[in-house]
């Protein structure tokens, strides 16, 4: 047992620092310290900046064009990104999508997409959840029927919580290409072009004002059969799989150290009893309980993700990061909102860029409680916390739960 | 004892809640929402000619209620349907306080208050003061016969709406003395009143009102110079009562829709109610709303009584509302899922007011503090 960084770590951090300190525009910074939304082309332009440096798919094989990091490497990314204000890389083309076609898809699907993952030609987006498959995904009922010459599917029906749906050109989705089986035997993983006739997207607007997910409609959509992932009927695998990648990332460590500095930072500047809110033993109390949890997380996170990087995918051990993660990750959210007193009830929401100009901020707080309220998605998607303790409680005692 | 309502309260409970669940729906409610003024003036006239404004005044005020368990039932009703309409600024708290410390002139107001005319804020807390009652750095100075006012004042809910101000200045003292704070009685549109209004999270509207020199006549104090602050702390706690009775109501509005929620969306094949793991928790959180109930009835029924069993009450009923309403959005929004992430759904506003109204006079800790200094006092 070693905790402490090598020599070679310590230079992969100061080489990461480096690189954040030249390349990260101060206004993409600027913009996420203040909790405001990033927009499409931001975003377009920190996964350039990234691709360019080589930087972009941290956990791709360097056969792919991938970085290939280690845990301590990706690790110690995380933190200094964080800790910079650097934006976060949509992760539905790289950190779902790819994963999925490196491991199931053919060398004529790896060819063609990943590299315009890497460019950002394309925009990718998940259509598992529908209106009656959240939890129970495998009930899910969109159709793909092959047609009579057997060039392409014929896909109809509703996905829905698309997230960011609306700047995406193309969409995987899970279809339903046999109804006789059992459910889970049925489902087929397809790659759909967006901009294909018969494709709608119609924004839902979340609880704090933004417009974060969509519903996407399919009537008669024509995909070429060249777009289905591995064998029909196999993609359950494919999703489960998925699934455990894209639950790797999401204790969100960097997240939380970044939103506890936050919450650090507002009450110092919150007064209360003539003092800063800091200094109020109960409030620190607060903070201490959380940053603790956080310690412990931060190692929790390293010790499973060092485990997985040893060639499995993580298992039971992932959901327990999403479970534990997604707590602190709330609870700091709370605090914020605690901290900034009656300044967090204006109603400043990242939904509109620079509306949030005319709103009174005197602790540079930023959107507090919209984002208080948003990240309450955190512990019902990518599987429910629910969901994710029935997992571990499975896993750890067999058929006996 | 006796746990009824008055037949005069139990009256007033059955046509509020008729009126809203005819006039206050979601859709209405979510287009008054995202309305210029955050704000229905049909609603509000409704509501007054309904008696609802004079509820919340004594009958020597020219009201006919007024009492702490008239407050609770008028705002535990306004809460289950998620009401943004400034009752609270315009009656409980600027209403109140010139009831509370008026001459007959400035009392003269209460009746346009109570026919809906007259819209009030309550100009008090200050960006430095957090939920400190005290901390008032607004200045008030002698000017002959005149007083001149100069300061800021932080998040005052419905000052755009306001014909008056109630603000609140110290004439005396240090920052944190109790001593030396008055309030006067200021015309919205007094020369050097500048606002910057903002909409709320949680629905309606506020501004940062700035006081520069404005002067007013010293008629327009109420009470005595320098002795507001026992008034002010009063009003706070029936406004507190007021806020806790509210949540509550809000908070009877969550658990009703996840039950409902539970009880009729399936995944894997059967209502998700039937999971145990949501089933005990949402009888947690109705074990909780009788708690909540029951603090919001002893606080309100305290509110007439002497300043440390008031206060001590109130902050009680505060902290339990605190976290057994932060249970209860978070749970419930939870137990849907998706759906309750969502701005049209009922709940994603409910929601909001129940947690927003822990970032008014006082949040969980503020009062717990409050609690155990009263209590060693
Ligand atoms: C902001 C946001 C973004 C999203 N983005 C995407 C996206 O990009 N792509 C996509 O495909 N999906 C996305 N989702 C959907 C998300 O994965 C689903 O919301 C999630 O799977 C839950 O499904 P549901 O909302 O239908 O809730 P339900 O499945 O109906 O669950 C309701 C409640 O029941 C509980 N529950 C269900 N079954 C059980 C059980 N067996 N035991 C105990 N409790 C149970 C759940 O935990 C939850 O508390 C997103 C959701 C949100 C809120
Ligand atoms: C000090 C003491 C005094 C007692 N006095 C009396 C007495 O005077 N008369 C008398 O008749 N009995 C008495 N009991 C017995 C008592 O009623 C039982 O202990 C109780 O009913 C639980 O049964 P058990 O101990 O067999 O635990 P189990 O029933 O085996 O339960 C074990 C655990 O499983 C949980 N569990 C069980 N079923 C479910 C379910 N469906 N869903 C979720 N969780 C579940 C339980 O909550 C518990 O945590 C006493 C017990 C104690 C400890």
């Amino acid at each position: 047992m070693d905790l402490s960084y090598s020599d070679d770590e310590k230079a992969f951090r100061a080489e990461v620092r480096a690189f954040l300190d030249e390349k990260l525009p101060k206004e993409m910074s600027d913009k996420i310290r203040k909790g405001e939304e990033l927009g499409k082309e931001g975003q377009e332009k920190w996964h350039a900046i990234l691709n360019e440096q080589g930087w972009l798919a941290p956990n791709w094989p360097k056969k792919f064009g991938g970085a290939e990091w280690d845990a301590v490497q990706r690790h110690i990314f995380e933190e200094e990104s964080a800790a910079a204000y650097a934006p976060r890389i949509v992760p539905f083309g790289l950190s779902m999508l790819a994963p999925v076609l490196q491991k199931f898809g053919s060398q004529e699907q790896n060819d063609y997409w990943l590299p315009r993952i890497l460019s950002g030609e394309d925009w990718w987006c998940q259509g598992y959840s529908e209106p009656g498959a959240g939890s129970d995904l495998a009930s899910l009922k969109t159709e793909a029927v092959l047609n009579e010459e057997g060039t392409h599917y014929i896909v109809n029906g509703q996905k829905t919580w698309t997230t960011l749906g609306q700047h995406a050109n193309m969409i995987f989705c899970l279809v339903r290409t046999d109804k006789k089986v059992k459910q889970q035997e049925g489902i087929s993983f397809l790659l759909i072009d967006m901009e294909a006739p018969g494709v709608e997207v119609r924004p839902i607007i979340l609880l704090d004002g933004t417009h974060e997910v969509n519903e996407v409609w399919f009537s008669d959509c024509k995909v070429p059969v060249e777009n289905l992932v591995g064998k029909e009927n196999e993609g359950w695998t494919y999703a489960k799989y998925l699934l455990t990648h894209e639950r790797t990332n999401i204790a969100g460590v960097g997240f939380s150290q970044a939103g506890l500095t936050a919450v650090k930072r507002i009450a110092r500047a919150e007064m209360s009893g003539g003092k800063p809110l800091m200094e109020n033993p109960h409030f620190a109390a607060r903070v201490a309980r959380v940053e603790i949890d956080l310690m412990a997380m931060s190692t929790t996170n390293l010790r499973i993700v060092s485990k997985a990087a040893a060639g499995t995918a993580p298992g039971v051990e992932s959901s327990m990061l999403k479970v534990k993660g997604t707590i602190i990750r709330q609870e700091i959210n709370d605090l914020a909102r605690r901290a900034a007193g009656a300044y967090a009830m204006p109603f400043a929401s990242e939904a509109i860029e620079g509306s949030n100009l005319a709103l009174p901020d005197p602790l540079n707080a930023g959107p507090v409680a919209a984002q208080y309220f948003n990240n309450r998605k955190l512990s019902i998607f990518g599987g429910s916390n629910e969901i994710q303790r029935q997992i571990i409680a499975k896993t750890m005692m067999g058929g006996g739960a | 004892m006796n746990f009824d309502l008055t037949e005069e309260r139990q009256m007033l409970q059955d046509s509020l809640r008729r009126f809203l669940r005819d006039k206050y729906g979601t859709a209405e409610r979510n287009k008054i929402l995202e309305s210029d003024t955050g704000f229905s003036a049909d609603i509000w006239n409704g509501l007054a000619e309904l008696g609802i404004i004079g509820a919340l005044f004594t009958e020597d005020q020219g009201g006919f209620g007024g009492a702490g368990f008239d407050i609770a039932v008028v705002f535990e009703e306004l809460g289950r349907a998620g009401v943004v309409e400034p009752f609270l600024d315009t009656a409980v708290l600027g209403g109140g306080l010139i009831a509370d410390l008026g001459n007959d002139d400035q009392k003269a107001h209460i009746e346009e208050i109570i026919g809906g005319t007259l819209q009030l804020a309550f100009a008090h807390g200050e960006p430095a003061s957090r939920y400190d009652i005290n901390r008032v750095s607004t200045t008030a100075k002698a000017d002959g016969d005149n007083i001149v006012l100069n300061g800021r004042k932080a998040v005052v809910v419905n000052a755009e709406n306001a014909n008056m101000l109630v603000v609140s200045a110290r004439e005396s003292g240090d920052v944190g003395d109790e001593d030396g704070i008055s309030l006067y009685l200021v015309p919205a549109d007094a020369k050097g009143i500048t606002l910057q209004g903002y909409a709320l999270l949680a629905g309606g509207r506020a501004a940062e009102v700035t006081l520069d020199d404005v002067s007013v006549p010293a008629s327009a104090r109420l009470g005595e110079a320098g002795k507001a602050f026992m008034a002010i702390e009063a009003r706070i706690a029936a406004a507190n009562v007021a806020i806790c009775a509210e949540t509550l109501g809000a908070m009877e509005t969550a658990c009703r829709l996840t039950r409902d929620y539970l009880m009729t969306r399936k995944q894997f094949g059967k209502p998700i109610g039937t999971f145990q793991a949501l089933a005990h928790r949402m009888s947690d959180l109705l074990i909780e709303m009788e708690q909540a109930r029951s603090a919001v009835i002893v606080a309100a029924g305290h509110l007439e009584h002497d300043r440390k069993a008031r206060e001590s009450h109130v902050s009680a009923a505060k902290n339990l509302l605190g976290r057994a309403g932060r249970l209860v959005a978070e749970d419930s929004i939870q137990m849907h899922g998706g759906i309750a992430m969502t701005q049209e759904y009922e709940l994603a506003h409910i929601a909001k007011r129940i947690i927003m109204s822990d970032h008014r006079f006082g949040d969980t800790d503020h009062h717990l503090e409050r609690y155990i200094a009263l209590a060693a006092a």
